[in-house]
């Protein structure tokens, strides 16, 4: 009965350009954004900070980048697993390099190396397209892959070949390494989501994202109405690859701490990231989170019924958790193939009318 | 047609018709062996209706094509506003002032009837990446600004009841609508329509025949159209091309053409002997 646009009468095009333009679903914002703020930082501990939190914010930001490029550009990407690779390896290298900067000029810088390395592979994106493009990102990611295991600069000459955090502090907090608490994690990763979401949202609802979308509907209209298809095309492997470099930065140094580059950026980083998108909603900053969440929830609420209610095996139950998931994939696709984001939409276009009919 | 000088003439509706606003010199366009176009001239005035009629197949979309920059010519000029145009990108042709709509549709479908009006403003848009991020400021001030011009074109169009729903909804003499107003909102010097009115009923072909004088009257925008009812392009255009396969058979007002010997056998054929 709350949520209605009747009444709510916007007299300036600001008001009705905002992002909720109804009042009910700005509280419901401001309402998630409390909870996440100040809240949950509290309650966290470890179990749900590495399981569940963490990795939901950084594939969420790994998911809107990704969802740039696919969902709002059109060009499908599988190479995913390796820019976020690209944003691991310049944070560990800026991090080993310059011990006294901030962690959080670190991260940012990470994902700015990580856009120059997304405009070199996106380059071919001006003559190819659809599946052709996705096989020449494909061999981006084997060829970065290959290249952070072949050559020891990237990890320092280490030993093991791998990649190790240091312990970096942010206003006296450790946020990195081993006596990192889960709610420093947390407040680090969402504070970078919070602000990288809504630089997406102002990117995707102004000109840049409409020529996006000019792009991916139909190419040749929108360059006869001006769109430059290479800058336009490169701009959004830029910004998309910004984005997963920061997760690629934060997946490394706050959340693993210690990585190794084919195990932790292989190509099956790639799919799932890919599989976060199209199941959340391509072309929609919600679709994003919601895939996210999906993926990431979903395997940890299978283990939990299957194990800890049920008390089957583990092993067992990995095994028919690979399948549920995937299996639930399948089923999403055929159901609502424009994703979570649609069902999202729907379901507000009954709100809007409940409990009339009409 | 009254006497046609350097300066314009006046139109059989007593409006004034200005000078030279885009001149197509000795062009020829080929596809492989195949010639689409050939040794063709004519101008453009400002301020004119131009129709370019033909039988199928007789090279008039190519023309189009031609003129919004999408084709390159092998042979031959195009002179814009006084200057002979370089060869160009057809985006840059955009930015130059050339607008045009599509034979089928070529709408943004994912996106919705505002926002696509809005990318028909892309060109007169500047903000930059950076501002466009943080959006407060300038990048949301010019937003607004050019909002309130789409606006406009929305009230003028009368398609405000569906300002907000996606395109791909539409039925197809909106989605004709729409596109226009998506050229228009571009504020064009010379606008392109390729067959505005092909698949339309009585009724919504009257609404774009008044869309299009509107047009032409209140923003004194330079327009040449495609059009294959005879009976539109007659009442509407100040002045017409005929072509056949790829050659130009006549030139004139309505009148003229009409009475064009050529015109007649292209368009109804001629006895043999």
């Amino acid at each position: 009965m709350f949520y209605r646009e009747a009444g709510d009468f916007k007299t300036r095009y600001v008001d009705d350009s905002q992002t909720f333009p109804i009042r009910f679903d700005r509280w419901r914002y401001y309402a998630v954004l409390a909870v996440a703020f100040g809240i949950v930082p509290f309650l966290i501990n470890d179990y749900w900070a590495n399981a569940v939190f963490v990795p939901f914010l950084i594939y969420s930001i790994a998911a809107i980048g990704l969802n740039i490029l696919t969902g709002y550009c059109g060009q499908v990407s599988l190479g995913t697993g390796g820019f976020m690779a690209v944003g691991a390896y310049a944070c560990y290298k800026l991090m080993t390099a310059f011990p006294e900067v901030s962690i959080l000029i670190h991260v940012l810088l990470a994902g700015g190396v990580t856009a120059l390395v997304g405009v070199l592979f996106g380059l071919p994106s001006l003559r190819i397209k659809g599946f052709y493009l996705a096989v020449a990102t494909l061999a981006a990611q084997f060829f970065l892959v290959w290249l952070f295991n072949k050559v020891p600069w990237f990890y320092n000459y280490s030993a093991s070949g791998q990649i190790n955090a240091p312990e970096r502090t942010i206003f006296g907090q450790a946020v990195t390494g081993a006596a990192t608490t889960p709610a420093a994690k947390y407040l680090f990763c969402l504070v970078i989501l919070f602000a990288l979401a809504w630089l997406a949202r102002n990117l995707t609802r102004g000109t840049i994202g409409r020529k996006w979308m000019a792009i991916r509907d139909m190419d040749i209209a929108a360059e006869i109405i001006g769109v430059n298809p290479l800058t336009t095309k490169l701009s959004a492997f830029a910004v998309s690859s910004f984005f997963i470099g920061v997760a690629g930065a934060l997946f490394f140094a706050v959340y693993l701490g210690a990585a190794e580059v084919g195990e932790a950026f292989g190509i099956q980083k790639s799919f799932l990231v890919l599989f976060m998108v199209i199941i959340g909603g391509l072309g929609s900053i919600f679709g994003s989170f919601a895939g996210a969440a999906f993926l990431v929830l979903m395997p940890v609420l299978l283990k939990n019924l299957l194990v800890g209610t049920l008390g089957w095996p583990t092993d067992l139950a990995a095994h028919i958790e690979l399948m549920i998931v995937g299996g639930l994939i399948v089923l999403f696709l055929i159901v609502e193939p424009h994703g979570l984001a649609q069902l999202w939409r729907l379901a507000k276009e009954k709100l809007r009318l409940w409990p009339f009919p009409h | 047609m009254n006497v046609m000088t350097p300066e314009g003439y006046v139109a059989a509706d007593g409006r004034r018709i200005g000078p030279v606003l885009m001149e197509m010199k000795n062009i020829t366009l080929r596809f492989g062996g195949v010639k689409a176009i050939t040794d063709i001239s004519f101008e453009i005035r400002e301020g004119e209706i131009r129709a370019i009629i033909g039988p199928n197949g007789a090279g008039k979309s190519s023309m189009l094509n031609v003129i919004s920059g999408f084709y390159v010519p092998q042979e031959g000029e195009v002179w814009f506003r006084g200057a002979k145009r370089p060869p160009m990108k057809p985006y840059q042709v955009a930015r130059q002032g050339i607008a045009r709509t599509f034979q089928n549709i070529a709408l943004f479908d994912g996106m919705s009837v505002l926002d696509n009006i809005m990318t028909g403003r892309l060109t007169l848009m500047r903000s930059g990446l950076l501002s466009q991020a943080i959006w407060w400021g300038g990048a949301e001030k010019e937003e607004t600004a050019h909002r309130e011009k789409v606006e406009k074109i929305i009230d003028f169009l009368e398609i405000q009841n569906i300002r907000k729903t996606p395109v791909g909804r539409l039925p197809y003499g909106l989605k004709k609508r729409v596109e226009l107003a998506r050229a228009l909102a571009a504020e064009p010097k010379l606008l392109l329509l390729d067959e505005p009115m092909a698949g339309m009923n009585v009724e919504e072909k009257e609404d774009m025949c008044r869309f299009i004088l509107d047009v032409n009257d209140e923003f004194g925008t330079t327009i040449a159209l495609i059009e294959h009812d005879m009976g539109v392009v007659m009442d509407l255009s100040d002045r017409v091309v005929v072509m056949d396969y790829g050659k130009k058979i006549g030139d004139g007002t309505p009148d003229e053409v009409r009475s064009n010997p050529d015109v007649i056998n292209a368009y109804l054929g001629v006895a043999h002997e």
